[in-house]
């Protein structure tokens, strides 16, 4: 099981959380002017990369609030977690 | 190829064993084949087989990172079925197990296809018409399922708790033609079929690029042995398709999430069927070698690892606990976990790219076994002609553009 790092509660363990998917996939400011190919990117295409994942997770049994985290997907080892609207820390594309 | 056959064995057993031959070559790559796979699973080896055998299509290369076999063909829980919901997985699952049926026939080789029946157990009211509601739709489009009750259920599988539990049985969807197959022998059946008719298969070497030309169509693989040209690539690399893809810039609707399984140790025949709980995810059969295979649920994340949290197994050892109360005092000797591609309407993607030259079969998420003989059947045709089966023409890239999406509940998580 892993320990997450909520940056509101602090380390927690996995089964607190709920996975939330690829993060800064950004919801359309204009979704009329959408193609369905557009539409087809946001809703379903995902970057699925092996190495380091920004993603969202909810503390569903804590404060129950998103953040993001970067973790990599390899090793399953989260480099960081930080504030939903915060950037994306950079910290490149490989691990640790 | 040396043919496998009780003759056979009676004449080579007099010299001691001696004069068998190695099973498949394992030749250097040449520097151009007419099609080349990558990924060396039972989907892989199925399509080069079926390239060489039903469509004339002999200068094949399977290139595969590790060993044939090795990924999710060697770590999957080895369930044969078709009793999907929808006419288009039905056909496509169908067309399967008719494969499955005369397999070991076909290749020369025992795949232990065994139809010793799936079982699906229904909990609660929902499960009972929604069971009810497949084993219709099955039985309309050909397909076997039917409805036990209760009692049926613990007359078909005797080693069932069907009272006394949280949630007690209240009856099952059965497919009599269900069953199981010898997952290692699928791979190694169908890379010897395949290697004898001339298909190169090129373990331990890996592929790092996808050259396309200036008009953007497929002119090769680069791979750690170096560029082999072709000017038709499929790639069938389960888990790690997305990473693959990426390489000829496309984008995929998959995310990769690690499933687990786990056996106990071998005991003499105690569990006749293959049973199956959605609602309190089961999922457990016996191997011929005695062993009890579970299979237990994806993690939540995506990851790569090979590797899953025990509170996933733990979980679904709970369930069993209950629903088989003996064997509570089994021992699990091993688990593992294998990196699945799942899609967002949990159906798989056996299709052209918008990369001229370039073919997907993924998306197969927790239950790609099944189907093996099927996918690589339809994904050769789709290599072979530039046009998909008319079985898998539903199956596309454009589907999750489009809006026709194949939404499969059935082939939900646990439920494989």
């Amino acid at each position: 099981m892993l320990i997450i790092n909520c940056p509101w509660c602090g380390a927690r363990p996995e089964i607190e959380f709920r996975y939330g998917g690829e993060a800064h996939v950004a919801r359309p400011a204009d979704p009329a002017a959408m193609s369905d190919q557009e539409w087809a990117d946001f809703l379903y295409n995902r970057t699925n990369p092996k190495g380091l994942h920004a993603e969202r997770w909810r503390h569903i049994h804590g404060c129950g609030r998103y953040f993001n985290a970067v973790r990599d997907t390899v090793s399953d080892f989260f480099v960081t977690t930080y504030k939903a609207g915060e950037p994306r820390p950079d910290i490149g594309e490989s691990g640790q | 190829m040396q043919k496998f056959s009780g003759f056979e064995l009676f004449r080579r057993a007099l010299g001691g064993h001696k004069s068998w031959q190695p099973q498949w070559r394992n030749p250097e790559p040449k520097a151009e084949y007419d099609v080349i796979i990558v990924g060396a699973g039972g989907h892989g080896l199925a399509a080069a087989y079926y390239l060489a055998k039903e469509h004339g299509i002999t200068r094949v290369a399977v290139i595969e990172r590790g060993w044939l076999g090795g990924g999710n063909t060697g770590r999957n829980t080895t369930i044969v079925r078709s009793n999907y919901l929808f006419d288009e997985s039905a056909a496509l699952y169908e067309h399967a197990v008719k494969l499955w049926e005369g397999l070991s026939q076909d290749l020369n080789y025992n795949v232990m296809y065994s139809a010793r029946g799936v079982l699906m157990l229904a909990h609660n009211h929902h499960d009972e018409i929604s069971f009810k509601r497949h084993v219709h739709a099955n039985r309309l489009n050909g397909v076997d399922n039917e409805w036990l009750s209760a009692e049926q259920v613990k007359e078909f599988c005797p080693p069932l708790n069907i009272r006394s539990m949280r949630y007690p049985i209240i009856g099952g969807a059965l497919q009599r033609r269900g069953g199981t197959a010898r997952h290692d022998a699928v791979a190694w059946g169908f890379a010897r079929a395949a290697d004898s008719r001339g298909v190169d298969i090129i373990q331990n070497c890996e592929v790092t690029g996808i050259r396309r030309g200036p008009s953007g169509a497929v002119e090769g693989v680069e791979t750690s042995k170096g560029f082999i040209r072709a000017k038709k690539v499929g790639v069938s690399a389960a888990g790690h398709t997305s990473v693959v893809m990426a390489m000829a810039g496309v984008r995929m609707p998959l995310e990769s999430y690690p499933l687990q399984a786990l056996v106990s140790e071998p005991v003499k025949p105690a569990f006749p069927t293959v049973v199956m709980s959605n609602t309190i995810h089961a999922y457990i059969s016996q191997s011929d070698k005695g062993e009890m295979v579970i299979g237990a649920g994806t993690d939540a994340y995506t990851s790569y690892s090979q590797r899953g949290a025990l509170h996933v197994t733990t979980h679904t050892l709970d369930a069993i606990c209950e629903l088989v109360p003996q064997f509570r005092r089994l021992r699990m000797l091993r688990n593992w976990g294998g990196i699945v591609d799942v899609t967002p309407d949990r159906s798989p993607i056996i299709a052209k790219t918008p990369v001229p030259g370039l073919y997907v079969n993924c998306g197969w998420g927790t239950g790609g076994f099944k189907a093996t003989p099927g996918s690589g059947n339809v994904f050769a045709h789709t290599i072979a002609k530039d046009e998909p089966h008319k079985i898998n023409a539903p199956f596309t890239l454009e589907r999750f553009r489009d809006g026709f999406l194949i939404d499969e509940a059935a082939a939900a998580a646990v439920a494989h």
